[in-house]
């Protein structure tokens, strides 16, 4: 099934320039705000000054009369969804500061402003929490009126803890009421009772904002019956459907432009209620709407990565195996059930330590926070970064060296996971950590663990990610035209990551197009995008480049089909040249312009007047649009695949700390991946380098601060943030592949960015771990005044499991 | 921030106006508010303490090596002007706060946050936005080409500013070493993390003649 990487391949594997970057370089490269319409105006919105609040009235009379003031939206004009689903503007009740409660439109966003503040709301406040713990405890305050505790495939429902769990584990403890989820696989009780060494900790992490440097501003016209939204998306056809049912439309009724996204990071992936605020005023008032968001706003409205205070115990064999595991995770939740880090946590502790046995407790519990969804790793490379120096404080008790026992437990190509002990398609993290093992020259490496070198000492760290990679069953596009161009069609958006371009070097490599002879139709949902996966999940490369296999071989038959047809003979008597198809026996042969020309006037399957019954919807009316253009191919991936498709990697880094300052200096670091064969080695390398540079910042530095008394957030801004700069990073990173190919993949490709971050995030907990001689802090970031703190005997500045505090 | 040499910190003209966030806030203040040409806001926040009083004034600009007459408000910020009446969307605003540098333009060859300097203060300074970096014939300047051959962008939206920030930095010290970029950069955010191939291009670019 797998077709390794081969010499035959002459783009696949290979770096390449990928077009959009010198528009992104020269400034030409055209976000939202850049657009403009002619009668284009501004709305803003009022936003929720208080945590959680009743609104007992609105008032806009003084608004409407102001100078400019074009019209309003309110929760009565926008589509309604069943709370405590996301809404687009609250309806009686608000949860968190930054919710928009109306939209005011005027000719000026000045007049808008001046009007939102000429609106009076009576807003009676109710009892709000910011830290779950305190929500489950007795009387606790709950985030809504209707409960606490909610999720995916969790209902909205009233948790609290007794009194009694509280007392018995006092502060540093987390109590371990009644979860809301659970579930065993193993006999946990006798994987720990023949355990030699265990290891026992309570952990926080942090909540912290995706701080996208584009906002998530919109713009809408309506033409024809159709409304034209420019949005900020990571996605692009995942989304339509999505973005529709905010709006109120049908998905054939959108025009979505999103030809670039100013950073995403999880947060922008299906679209989000936002973008409906300015279709719906231009409705109403029938002008181009540009709805600017501010960074204030942003940051109400921008998603956050939902913050853990968990415990764990894991039981270690004499020989290092984990022979049982017990994880409960309360996750802070925000107002809405937006987030399931906490199950992706307990699913990346099965996997990547591969524990006999294990059970995991969760509750997901709702808060007076802003909005959280996911975010790079959403469960996993929070649980990676506090777990990863636990795993050393074993190896130190067992007296193992670091390497071997994360091999060890490493999981392999036939390792179950998960409550359903479900396969993968393929593993070699134990390949990627002995390569990086080589790598780092392990042996002389680890001796600088510990050294002194005037007030500064040096610690070493390893850490492992983990998050599925790749999935199937999307729909592939491409299309010969007359002039002999190959265009690749893609729905999947541009984050960044550049998989858009990389994947669609797989139907030139395929069909042996030159690069040159390429053009990717993106972008834009009148360029004719087929539906393709979200650009989220680290899905992209490997799931975008199994459609694109899937058209170019769809490609392929329609192009022997018709060499056959003009010059005789079988379609399985051609085979293809370069742009041109060849008869097997020499001589006879069709240039890819002439199977164009051929196939428009043949038209059917071969111009896309017929297309597959399977297809979905979107695609079908993106061949719509093409079809009688040149020679078309649709086709629905349908390469088995069975189990999950994990992208797994590890990390070492290298930090100095400095015992007056605190301060962490990162030396090195360097990564090998398992993401199996590598489609874009530039490509690959952007994605490690970055995902340790967000690893830097979950280990050390990003978190909110909310003041607990007041609900108010105190981290509005990327310095208060607080996202790394060019100073927090390491001069240089390197890395490698283990290049093994997925055998479940027609190309044998998995998905890489997400993992990459968990293993730069926890490689940095656990060489500052390290560095001060094992010691455990159980919570990120770990900050400059922690360390000092710990340095100096003094207690922490926070309680043991508090949460969105420095 | 502090050694970013970011904000109207040219040491050759010391006499220009320290366009300062404060100074931005004091000009909004005092000024009152106008309606600008295209309606964008300037501080929502501070904006509307008066609803007379400030009138938009026609000002010659030196932008990109021409001549610009613009009308422009005294609460305007530079980045609004470029971006919103002279059609330079190259230049970006994500923070509107003098914290993240994708609004950088060059004045008079320092580079500083746009989005925290008030156009009335720039009118005798020859301004260089990102679209001003490429050659007069559109060739790419040695820092964009090495940005495209080290792939340096993940997203794009900070490039501008990084682009304008990196050519100020190798104007200024062409042959720098890599603690010296990354000192020089350290006033220009990318949130995808994107440092490492910035870097690498900064460097290749400061490698060729």
């Amino acid at each position: 099934m797998a077709t390794a990487p081969t010499q035959q391949h002459k783009l696949i594997g290979k770096d390449f320039v990928v077009s959009d970057v010198e528009a992104k370089v020269t400034g030409r490269a055209k976000y939202v705000e850049d657009f403009r319409a002619d009668g284009m105006v501004f709305c803003k919105t009022l936003t929720s000054p208080i945590p959680h609040a009743k609104i007992r009235s609105i008032d806009t009379s003084a608004a409407m009369k102001m100078p400019g003031v074009l019209g309003i939206l309110t929760a009565d004009d926008v589509p309604q969804f069943p709370p405590p689903a996301p809404g687009i503007l609250a309806k009686d009740e608000t949860f968190y500061v930054g919710e928009p409660i109306l939209a005011i439109a005027a000719d000026t966003e000045e007049n808008a402003v001046a009007a939102i503040e000429a609106v009076k709301i009576d807003f009676q406040q109710l009892p709000h929490v910011v830290d779950p713990l305190e929500s489950l405890f007795p009387g606790g305050p709950n985030a809504r009126e209707g409960g606490n505790v909610a999720a995916g495939q969790i209902k909205l429902q009233t948790v609290k803890w007794d009194g009694a769990d509280f007392a018995a584990a006092g502060e540093a403890k987390l109590p371990l009421g009644r979860p809301a989820e659970e579930w065993t696989y193993g006999d946990v009780d006798a994987g720990f009772k023949k355990a030699k060494v265990i290891v026992e900790e309570n952990f926080v992490s942090a909540t912290y904002s995706h701080n996208c440097m584009e906002t998530r501003s919109a713009f809408a016209y309506w033409q024809g019956g159709k409304c034209f939204l420019h949005g900020s998306n990571q996605s692009h056809t995942a989304a339509i459907a999505n973005i529709s049912r905010y709006i109120g439309i049908k998905p054939n009724q959108l025009v979505f432009i999103a030809e670039y996204c100013g950073g995403g990071f999880g947060s922008k992936i299906p679209g989000y209620p936002n973008m409906a605020i300015a279709a719906l005023m231009s409705k109403k008032i029938n002008r181009p709407v540009m709805h600017h968001i501010s960074r204030d706003e942003e940051y109400g409205i921008g998603s956050a990565r939902p913050g853990f205070q968990g415990y764990i115990k894991m039981g270690f064999a004499p020989n290092g195996k984990i022979t049982a595991a017990d994880l409960y995770i309360v996750q802070e939740s925000g107002p809405m059930p937006t987030a399931g880090d906490f199950r992706a946590a307990g699913a990346c502790m099965s996997l990547v330590y591969q524990p006999e046995a294990m059970r995991f407790r969760s509750v997901p519990v709702l808060t007076n926070t802003i909005p959280v969804g996911a975010q790079r790793g959403p469960g996993e490379n929070q649980f990676v970064s506090v777990i990863e120096p636990m795993i050393d404080k074993a190896a130190r008790q067992l007296n193992m060296d670091r390497f071997d026992i994360r091999i060890l437990n490493a999981p392999d190509s036939n390792s179950k996971f998960g409550p359903d002990q479900g396969p993968v398609t393929s593993a070699f993290l134990k390949d990627a950590l002995a390569k990086l093992r080589t790598l780092a020259n392990w042996d002389e490496l680890k001796k600088k663990s510990g050294q002194k070198n005037g007030t500064k000492v040096t610690g070493i760290g390893i850490g492992q990610g983990y998050h599925s990679a790749g999935t199937n069953g999307f729909d592939g596009l491409v299309r010969i035209t007359p002039d002999g161009k190959l265009h690749v069609h893609t729905g999947v958006g541009n984050l960044g990551t550049h998989s858009w371009a990389s994947t669609a070097r797989v139907p030139a490599d395929l069909l042996n197009v030159s690069w040159d002879n390429v053009i990717i139709e993106r972008g834009d949902t009148r360029r004719g995008l087929p539906f393709n996966s979200p650009q989220a999940g680290s899905l992209t490369a490997s799931t975008e480049s199994r459609t694109m296999y899937a058209a170019a071989m769809d490609m392929k038959d329609k192009l022997t089909d018709i060499a056959a047809k003009m010059l005789g003979g079988k379609p399985e008597d051609y085979e293809l040249g370069d742009e041109k198809v060849v008869h097997k026996g020499g001589g006879r042969s069709i240039t890819y312009q002439q199977a164009a020309l051929k196939a428009i006037e043949l038209g059917g399957k071969y111009s896309g007047k017929e297309v597959p019954g399977e297809l979905n919807p979107i695609t079908k009316s993106a061949v719509a649009m093409i079809a009688g253009s040149g020679l078309v191919a649709a086709a629905k991936d349908k390469v088995p695949r069975v189990g999950t498709t994990p992208g797994l990697t590890c990390n070492l880094a290298e930090v100095e700390i400095d015992t007056e300052t605190g301060v962490v200096e990162i030396k090195q670091c360097m990564s090998v991946v398992d993401v199996g064969t590598v489609l874009f080695p530039l490509g690959l390398g952007h994605q490690i380098a970055s995902g340790q540079v967000h690893g830097i910042g979950m280990a050390h530095l990003e978190r909110h601060l909310y003041d607990a008394k007041l609900g108010i957030p105190a981290a509005m801004g990327f310095h208060e943030g607080k996202v790394p700069t060019y100073l927090d990073i390491p001069p240089n990173m390197i890395w490698q592949a283990v290049e093994k190919p997925d055998p479940q993949h027609p190309l044998g490709i998995k998905g890489v960015g997400e993992p990459a971050m968990g293993s730069g995030a926890s490689c940095i907990t656990s060489a500052i771990a390290d560095a001060l001689g094992g010691h455990l802090f159980n919570r990120t970031p770990v900050s400059g005044d922690m360390i000092l703190n710990h340095l100096s005997g003094r207690p922490p500045a926070h309680k043991p499991l508090q949460v969105n505090t420095v | 921030m502090a050694d970013t040499g970011k904000t109207g910190s040219n040491p050759s003209d010391q006499s220009s106006i320290r366009a300062t966030r404060r100074s931005v806030i004091k000009g909004v203040i005092a000024s009152g508010v106008a309606v600008s040409a295209v309606g964008y806001v300037v501080y929502e926040r501070s904006a509307r303490r008066s609803a007379a009083g400030a009138v938009e004034r026609l000002i010659t600009l030196n932008v990109n090596g021409r001549d610009r007459r613009v009308d422009v408000a005294p609460h305007e910020t530079l980045a609004q002007t470029v971006r919103n009446k002279l059609g330079l969307t190259g230049t970006k605003l994500s923070c509107d706060r003098a914290e993240c540098g994708a609004c950088t333009v060059m004045l008079d060859g320092v580079t500083t946050y746009s989005c925290s300097t008030l156009t009335h203060s720039v009118r005798n300074r020859k301004i260089i936005t990102i679209e001003g970096i490429a050659g007069p014939n559109g060739g790419l300047h040695k820092v964009q080409q090495a940005m495209i051959d080290e792939l340096g962008p993940q997203c794009g939206f900070c490039t501008p500013g990084q682009v304008v920030a990196a050519v100020a930095l190798l104007n200024n010290n062409p042959k720098p070493t890599l603690d010296e970029v990354r000192r020089g950069m350290s006033g220009n955010l990318c949130k995808c993390g994107a440092y490492d191939h910035y870097l690498k291009a900064i460097m290749r670019a400061s490698q060729e003649a």
